[in-house]
C-alpha cells in the first residue's frame, strides 16, 4: 500500500506555491503582456504621446523582406548551432566515457568553455579570426590560400558565428550526455558485446536509444539558447552583418529597441520571437519526444 | 547643570544667528555622460574644477555606458521620474531628443538664467546641428568631429607621390591616381580604407558637395522629408569606389573605425578617412612610418566645396527640475564653454574646441603651429558657410538609416547589388522607418 500524505486545510497548498506563482506573474507574464500592448503601439521612447494603431507593427514586419530573411538567417543559424553541438557534445562525452585515467580532469577541463560569457567567448573567436588582426585567419590566408573575409561575406561571417556559439554549447551538452551515458547499465552493452555486435552498433542500437531523453532535452535548450543567448556573440563579432547575413532576430529587436528606439516595432518582433519559439518547442514536444525512450 | 543650560542655550542662539541656508548643501547637478577611460578622467576634471570655482552648485559626472546605453538610461529615468539635469546625447538622437517635449532648451536656459551668450562666437557648423528650424540651440554642442583623411607618408614617397596639402583638398580624380600609384609600385597591398562608411562617404560626402542627403532641407524642416541619397552624383561615387575594389585601391574594412584602422596600422592599405578623434589613437598606436592628415577629397566639378559635417554628440538639459538647479546647469554649460575648458578639452580628447574664442586663443599661443595635425578638421568645417544642405541631418531612426546604409553598402562591396540598386533600396527602406517615426509624432 502506498502512503500518501494529505493536507488538512484547503488553503495551505495554494499558499504554498503562492510564491512561485507571484515570481512567475510578475516577472513572465506580467513583461510578456507588456509587451504584447507596446506591440500595438506607436509611441516616443519618453512616453509622451502614444497611440493605438492596432497591426501596423506587425504588418510593417512582415511586409519588409528583410525581416522574412531574418527569420530564415535564424533558423539557419540555430539548426546549425544545435547540430554542431549535439554532434560534438556527444562524440566528446562518448570519447571520456571511455578514458580511463584522469577522468574527473578531462571532464573538468571540457566543462570549462561553459563558463566562459558569450561576449567574451565572441572576442576571443574575433581575435582568432577577424580579417585584418585574427591570427589563424591571417594564417589561413596566407598558407592555404583561403579568401577568409567574414567583414565582407556572409557565408565566412555565419560560419564564424556558428563555431563560436556552438564551441561554447559543446561543454554544456558534455556535461549532460557524460550524465546519461553513465546511467546506462553496463550489462546491456556487455551482453550486446557477448552477442558479438560492434561497438560502432552497440552505440547506435542501445547506447542512443537509451539517450534519447538526455538528447531531446538537449535540443530544446539548444534551440533556445542559439535563439536567444548567442546575442553576446553577434553583438561582439558581426553586429548583424555583412549587408545583414547575420542579424538573428534578437539582435535585430536589440537594434530596433534598445539602439533605434522605435519600441512598437521591437515590441512586436519579441511578441514574433515568443511565438515562435514557442510553435517550435511544441513542435518538438508533440513529434520528438513520442520517440523518446524514457525508462531503460 | 546651569553651565550645562548656558551652552545649550548658546548652542540655540549661534543656530539662530546663523540661518540654516548658510550650511545648506551646494545643489546638486546631475550629468549622465558617456565618456570612458581617458575621455572620462578628463570630464571628471573638468567637474571638479567647476565644483572649486564656486560653492553654490556641486555637478555630479556618472558614466552611463556607450552613447546607446547612456540615452537608454535617459529615458528609463525619465519615465521613472528620475532623470538627471544633464544627458549626453550622440548626434543621431537629436531628432529623437527635439520632439521628445522632455527637454528644455539651451538657448531658453541660458536666456531664462540670465545669461547674454554671443552665439556667433561658436563654430557654426557645430551649433548648426543642434539647432531647430527656427535657427535656435537646442542642445549644447560637447564632443565635436569630422571626418579627415590620413595617409601614409613613407608608402606615398616610396611610391613617389609629394606630401599633400593640409588646407587645399586634393580631388577624388587625383586620389585615383594616387592610390594607383601606391598598388602599381607596389608600396601599399591596397589603397585606401574607410571608417564609418555612411557618415563618411554618404554624409559627409553630400554635406561637402551640397547635396540633399534628405529632402526638407535634410529633415529640418519636417518629419515628411525623403532620404535623396540615390542622386546620380552618390551613386557614381559609390560606383568609383566599387570599381576601385576591383584593383585594390579600395578596401572594405568594417562598418566601425576598429578594422579600417588595423589596415592602416598594419600598412596594409596607405590612406585611411577617420574622424579627427582618430590622430590621438594613430599617435598612440603608430611607431614604425610617418604619416600625416589632409582634408578629405573633393570632386574636380566643386569649386568652392562646403563644410564637412560633425559627429559626436550633446548635452541636453531634461525637464523637471528647480528652478535653482537649472541655475546652476546654465552656470556649469556656460563654464564648459570658457576657454580654460574648451582647450584642456580639445588637447586632451582632440575634439574641437566649440568657440572662436578658444580658437583663437589656442592660435594666438601658437598651438596649431606645433600642432598642425588639429588644423586640418578646423579648417575643413569652418572653410564655407553652412548651407541648408551642409549644416547637418535632422532625421528620425537615424540609427536604423545609418543601419540600413551600411548593409546596403556591404551588399555593393561583395558584389551582391549594383550601387544603384543598393542605394534605391536604402532610400526606400530608410523611407519606410522615416514614416513609421511621421506616424508616431503627428
Amino acid at each position: 500500500m502506498i502512503k500518501r500524505a494529505f493536507f488538512k486545510s484547503k488553503f495551505l497548498p495554494y499558499l504554498l506555491i503562492l510564491p512561485q506563482i507571484v515570481i512567475t506573474l510578475t516577472f513572465f507574464y506580467w513583461p510578456a503582456l507588456q509587451g504584447i500592448i507596446q506591440s500595438t503601439l506607436l509611441s516616443d521612447p519618453f512616453g509622451r504621446q502614444s497611440k493605438f494603431v492596432w497591426f501596423y507593427n506587425y504588418i510593417a514586419l512582415f511586409t519588409d523582406p528583410l525581416y522574412l530573411k531574418s527569420i530564415f538567417t535564424t533558423l539557419v543559424f540555430s539548426l546549425a548551432v544545435a547540430a554542431v553541438s549535439l554532434f560534438f557534445g556527444l562524440f566528446i562525452a562518448t570519447m571520456a566515457n571511455r578514458a580511463l585515467q584522469a577522468t574527473a580532469v578531462v571532464r573538468t577541463m571540457l566543462i570549462w568553455p561553459y563558463a566562459v560569457a558569450p561576449a567574451i567567448s565572441g572576442i576571443m573567436w574575433l581575435f582568432l579570426l577577424h580579417p585584418s588582426y585574427g591570427v589563424v585567419a591571417l594564417g589561413i590566408k596566407k598558407w592555404f590560400g583561403v579568401n577568409w573575409n567574414p567583414v565582407l561575406n556572409g557565408t565566412d561571417a555565419m560560419v564564424m558565428i556558428i563555431m563560436a556559439s556552438a564551441w561554447k554549447q559543446i561543454s554544456y551538452n558534455f556535461v549532460f550526455f557524460m550524465a546519461g551515458l553513465q546511467a546506462i547499465p553496463k550489462s546491456l552493452i556487455e551482453a550486446a558485446a557477448m552477442d558479438g555486435a560492434s561497438p560502432f552498433r552497440r552505440f547506435v542500437t542501445i547506447t542512443l536509444p537509451l539517450l534519447s531523453p538526455t538528447f531531446f532535452f538537449l535540443s530544446v535548450m539548444n534551440i533556445i539558447y542559439s535563439f536567444f543567448e548567442t546575442f553576446g556573440i553577434i553583438h561582439t563579432i558581426t553586429q548583424g552583418g555583412p549587408g545583414g547575413a547575420t542579424n538573428i532576430l534578437v539582435y535585430k529587436v536589440y537594434q530596433d529597441g534598445f539602439v533605434g528606439l522605435n519600441l512598437g516595432s521591437s515590441a512586436a518582433q519579441s511578441v514574433v520571437l515568443m511565438s515562435l519559439i514557442i510553435l517550435i518547442t511544441a513542435l518538438q514536444f508533440k513529434f520528438v519526444e513520442k520517440k523518446v525512450q524514457y525508462t531503460g | 547643570m546651569k553651565i550645562l543650560k548656558l551652552f545649550l542655550l548658546a548652542i540655540v542662539a549661534a543656530c539662530l544667528a546663523f540661518p540654516v541656508s548658510a550650511f545648506a548643501k551646494p545643489v546638486t547637478i546631475n550629468w549622465w555622460h558617456a565618456m570612458r577611460s581617458a575621455r572620462g578622467k578628463v570630464v571628471d576634471k573638468m567637474i571638479q574644477d567647476f565644483n572649486e570655482s564656486q560653492s553654490d552648485y556641486h555637478v555630479v559626472g556618472t558614466f552611463k555606458g556607450n552613447y546607446d546605453e547612456t540615452m537608454n538610461a535617459g529615458v528609463a529615468a525619465f519615465r521613472a521620474k528620475k532623470q538627471p539635469h544633464i544627458l549626453q546625447v550622440f548626434e543621431v538622437g537629436t531628432q529623437t531628443m527635439m520632439l521628445s517635449g522632455a527637454v528644455y532648451p539651451v538657448h531658453k536656459l541660458m536666456k531664462d538664467a540670465g545669461y547674454e551668450i554671443d552665439w556667433s562666437n561658436y563654430l557654426q557648423a557645430v551649433l548648426s546641428y543642434y539647432m531647430n528650424s527656427d535657427g535656435d540651440l537646442m542642445s549644447m554642442p560637447f564632443n565635436s568631429s569630422t571626418p579627415i583623411m590620413y595617409y601614409n607618408v613613407d608608402q606615398f614617397k616610396k611610391a613617389g607621390i609629394a606630401p599633400l596639402s593640409k588646407t587645399d583638398p586634393i580631388t577624388w580624380d587625383e586620389l585615383g591616381e594616387i592610390t594607383k600609384k601606391l598598388v602599381d609600385s607596389g608600396a601599399a597591398p591596397y589603397g585606401m580604407v574607410t571608417a564609418w562608411q555612411s557618415w563618411t562617404q554618404i554624409e559627409n560626402y553630400s554635406a561637402i558637395h551640397n547635396l540633399a542627403f534628405a529632402s526638407k532641407a535634410n529633415g529640418y524642416e519636417g518629419l515628411d522629408c525623403e532620404l535623396q541619397i540615390n542622386n546620380p552624383k552618390v551613386i557614381a561615387h559609390i560606383e568609383r569606389l566599387k570599381n576601385w575594389t576591383q584593383d585594390k585601391r579600395f578596401m572594405y574594412g568594417g562598418q566601425k573605425y576598429q578594422g579600417p584602422k588595423s589596415e592602416f596600422i598594419a600598412q596594409n592599405a596607405a590612406v585611411y578617412i577617420d574622424s579627427i578623434s582618430g590622430i590621438a589613437k594613430l599617435q598612440k598606436a603608430v611607431n614604425d612610418f610617418t604619416w600625416d592628415a589632409a582634408p578629405l577629397p573633393v570632386e574636380s566639378w566643386m569649386k568652392k566645396p562646403q563644410n564637412s559635417i560633425i559627429g559626436g554628440a550633446s548635452l541636453w538639459v531634461l525637464q523637471g527640475h528647480t528652478k535653482e538647479e537649472y541655475k546652476g546647469v546654465a552656470a556649469f554649460l556656460k563654464f564648459l564653454a570658457n576657454n580654460e575648458m574648451q582647450e584642456y578639452w580639445h588637447k586632451q580628447t582632440g575634439y574641437f574646441p566649440i568657440t572662436l574664442n578658444a580658437y583663437e586663443d589656442l592660435k594666438s599661443k601658437g598651438y596649431y603651429e606645433e600642432n598642425p595635425l588639429q588644423t586640418v578638421g578646423i579648417n575643413q568645417l569652418n572653410r564655407a558657410t553652412p548651407t541648408k544642405i551642409s549644416r547637418g541631418l535632422r532625421l528620425g531612426y537615424f540609427v536604423q538609416i545609418r543601419n540600413i546604409i551600411n548593409e546596403e553598402l556591404e551588399l555593393v562591396w561583395n558584389g551582391n547589388k549594383t550601387p544603384k540598386e543598393a542605394l534605391d533600396s536604402a532610400v526606400s527602406r530608410s523611407n519606410e522607418q522615416l514614416r513609421t517615426f511621421e506616424k508616431t509624432y503627428k
